[in-house]
């Protein structure tokens, strides 16, 4: 087994037409898109001239809006208008239960995960998000000119598995190719690395609307190697607005609030930041809850206020730099990432830490968009020649649960993705045959302390004396940051069932479930989309498997080579037609037939790659 | 799996690891999952195995401790996953001592003196028990793969000590 399409230097695949990708920045409060254009990366505006759409949702009475028009509905309709749902992703209904009071909307239980309550019946965050999400793709389809063949979309680093799985399903339910999920970090540092030729090591702290993230890279010769990568899934701007909302109460009396007045309330909170960026004191006048409120809030008050969270942001800053194995003196640059990082005491705390005046050159809400757009007109294909080469990590432990309550790490945090490592299990009964497993995220001892991420029940394991069976269970981490398992018994080769639990997450058939039950999606729609999927993969083969034969055919005997055009005749055959699962098959047969001349790829490549970098040597 | 042999270098315990740094990139720039982000599901899932492949053969042979193991491995000698105990006196004695040492940092009246003092023992330790694991594993002999193997048991005490007397030093700094 080997890969087929291999572009050598200096030659692509095969010659083809650019093709459209955009980046997509989803952010807890704004979200943009952006493209490469001309060889610029830029952000896309939608018809009404604007690039940073906030990231709200309103379920009208007759449609469904997203962005300003939603946000300028929502006083009056605090209840069905959903902003933040970023901080709901991947998120079970028991632990949002902190937010039930501050959100304006109401949260509900959906099988254990966290949903909302609208008058279009109950949302949750991967409906919500998708919405958001096809709305920035139609600004990209119309900017661009066309339908757009991928996108990336950032996650904060610090997304655990189930909230990037949650981004992923949501981007599918949207519509979308997703070529990679990219750490918001990481898009920053692309965005300014390529600007500048950066070298060295680099800090991005990237402190957003709801979460917090800080990542430390080394930049050298186009490698972009992410050294380690902390921070605060549930930390952000909005702490700061409600740190503001909290001490406006103190000063009106006002305890209660409905939702309409806490939104007044938050309102006024955001002004009153924004304004303290440039002022000294910032003046209030508003009305909540059929109450009068004005006054007057000093910049020092509101550092008072929010002191303690950018401690916090402090501390973490102080342990990726130990997980790095660095000191702050060693830190050239400090990338500023976010619109909170417009905040002066975050600006001036920063720099203080790493001794550095913190870089601000290209606008903190959209260099996360800018460099999604890089690194997704780079994957789509439109670059035959990679320049650059990302080397990410995993934000968190991956364990299991052991014996009394305890994880134990399979794959420690800050290893290099993709990963793959095996665990060995072993039956503790005679005859034995199933077996269930706990997997859990994070960094402590105990289970109840990480994050729970699925069960497995491995089943069909032969029946053995207790010790005799050896079940070898493989995670595997893939470039996007996601987990997926597998299992087999060692000594017979047996390969366990495994049932995939997510335990806050959508299984596939739910994910298939909502895109076929959405109304834009009707049953007609589905089976085009499934087909129009099957089409592009058939392409990809082809195109691949050609490219394949033509540098490397030579590796083939005649017999081979008769047998796979004939198989590549048949696929470009059946491509044509509408039949989805006729191209399924002809693509797995061509697939098949070619497995061992991708296995002779690879190893030429393989030396290739080693062989020319000796070559570089000397 | 021959790690060495993925990167076309010496199964040697010895090794240059600039050499190794600009041979794991130049494998990753050609096999790393950006460059299949637009391919066939199945060249996207190949490249992903093999990057993972390339990332743990490059993790294993980075550190001297695994390199040790891994090396071992391919003489037949696998200690990775075993339960053992030792019954060297003298070394257990050694050990239970520092483990007192560490134990008295956070009460002791300069408590960064003390973390100096443990772990320049525990680097001179380490020093001279990997220079006796290079030499056995150099000699390659049935006896002396033994002998290494009794090392890097003896060096994994080692590094674990050091680790937990990282994380008193982090205590106290918060």
């Amino acid at each position: 087994m080997a890969l087929l399409q291999i572009a050598e230097p200096g030659q692509s695949a095969a010659p083809h037409q650019h093709k459209l990708a955009a980046g997509i920045d989803l952010g807890t409060t704004n979200s943009l898109v952006a493209a490469v254009r001309s060889g610029q990366a830029s952000t896309l505006h939608n018809a009404a001239g604007v690039d940073m759409i906030p990231s709200v949702v309103r379920y009208g009475p007759d449609k469904t809006e997203v962005g300003q028009q939603a946000v300028a509905a929502a006083a009056a309709d605090a209840s069905n208008t959903i902003f933040s749902i970023k901080r709901l992703m991947g998120k079970g209904y028991a632990e949002t239960q902190p937010l039930a009071g501050v959100l304006p909307y109401q949260l509900v239980d959906q099988g254990g995960l966290a949903a909302v309550a609208t008058r279009e019946g109950v949302k949750n965050p991967v409906e919500v998000s998708a919405e958001i999400l096809a709305t920035l793709a139609d600004t990209a389809s119309q900017v661009l000119g066309g339908e757009l063949n991928g996108v990336v979309i950032t996650v904060p680093a610090y997304f655990d598995d189930a909230q990037r799985q949650a981004t992923k399903d949501a981007a599918k339910l949207a519509g979308l190719n997703v070529l990679r999920l990219l750490n918001e970090p990481t898009a920053a540092a692309l965005a300014y690395g390529l600007d500048s030729g950066q070298e060295g090591v680099i800090a991005v702290y990237d402190l957003g609307g709801g979460t917090f993230d800080i990542s430390i890279l080394r930049l050298k010769r186009g490698v972009f190697e992410v050294l380690a990568t902390g921070g605060d899934s549930a930390l952000g701007g909005d702490d700061f607005d409600q740190a503001i909302v909290g001490w406006l109460q103190q000063q009106s009396g006002q305890q209660q609030l409905s939702h309409t007045g806490r939104r007044q309330y938050l309102t006024a909170a955001r002004k009153l930041k924004e304004q303290l960026t440039d002022n000294d004191t910032a003046d209030y006048a508003f009305n909540a809850d059929e109450q009068k409120l004005s006054g007057s809030l000093s910049r020092a008050e509101f550092e008072q206020l929010c002191g303690a969270l950018v401690k916090k942001t402090i501390r973490s800053c102080r342990q990726v730099l130990r997980d790095a194995d660095l000191t702050p003196d060693e830190v050239a640059k400090v990338v500023m990432v976010g619109g909170s990082t417009r905040v002066p005491l975050v600006r001036s705390q920063v720099g203080q830490f790493f001794a550095t005046e913190p870089l601000t050159s290209i606008d903190p809400d959209k260099v996360v968009a800018l460099g999604a757009a890089i690194q997704a007109n780079v994957l789509v294909g439109n670059k035959a020649e990679h320049e650059t080469l990302l080397l990410d990590v995993i934000p968190l432990s991956l364990g299991l649960e052991t014996m009394g309550g305890l994880t134990e790490k399979v794959i420690p945090r800050n290893t290099v993705i993709p990963v793959a490592r095996a665990q060995e299990f072993t039956t503790f009964k005679d005859g034995q045959t199933a077996m269930a497993i706990h997997v859990l995220q994070g960094e402590r001892e105990l289970v109840e302390d990480c994050r729970s991420l699925a069960r497995f029940e491995l089943r069909g394991i032969p029946p053995m004396p207790a010790g005799g069976a050896h079940i070898k269970v493989t995670f595997q981490v893939d470039a996007d940051g996601l987990l997926s398992v597998s299992a087999e018994e060692k000594s017979t080769g047996v390969a366990a069932g495994i049932q995939v639990k997510p335990s806050y997450g959508l299984t596939d058939e739910q994910v298939a479930g909502m895109i076929s039950g959405s109304m834009q999606h009707a049953r007609q729609d589905m089976q085009r989309r499934l087909l129009r999927e099957q089409q592009v993969e058939a392409d990809r083969v082809l195109e691949a498997v050609t490219a394949a034969l033509q540098h490397d055919g030579a590796l083939l005997s005649e017999q081979e080579l008769t047998e796979i055009n004939t198989a590549l005749a048949t696929l470009a055959d059946v491509r044509q037609q509408e039949d989805t699962a006729a191209i399924k098959a002809a693509i797995e047969h061509t697939n098949t037939l070619t497995d061992d001349f991708a296995a002779r790829r690879m190893d030429k490549s393989i030396r290739q790659a080693l062989q020319g970098h000796k070559v570089d040597e000397v | 799996m021959n790690y060495f042999q993925l990167f076309d270098l010496p199964a040697t315990f010895e090794l240059d690891l600039t050499e190794l740094g600009s041979r794991y990139l130049a494998l990753q720039r050609k096999f790393h999952p950006d460059n299949y982000a637009a391919a066939s599901n199945r060249d996207r899932l190949m490249s992903v195995q093999q990057t993972a492949n390339i990332n743990d053969a490059y993790h294993s042979l980075k550190q001297p401790l695994l390199r040790a193991e891994h090396l071992l491995a391919l003489r037949g000698l696998k200690i990775s996953h075993e339960q053992r105990s030792f019954t060297d006196p003298v070394f257990l004695m050694a050990q239970m001592e520092l483990r007192e040492q560490l134990e008295e940092i956070s009460t002791s009246d300069d408590p960064e003196d003390a973390i100096m003092a443990v772990e320049q023992q525990l680097q001179q330790q380490r020093k001279l028990l990997l220079r006796q694991l290079a030499a056995a594993l150099e000699a390659n002999t049935a006896e002396q793969n033994q002998q290494a193997a009794e090392l890097v048991r003896k060096l994994k005490f080692f590094f674990k000590l050091q680790h937990e007397l990282e994380l008193i030093e982090q205590q106290l700094q918060d």
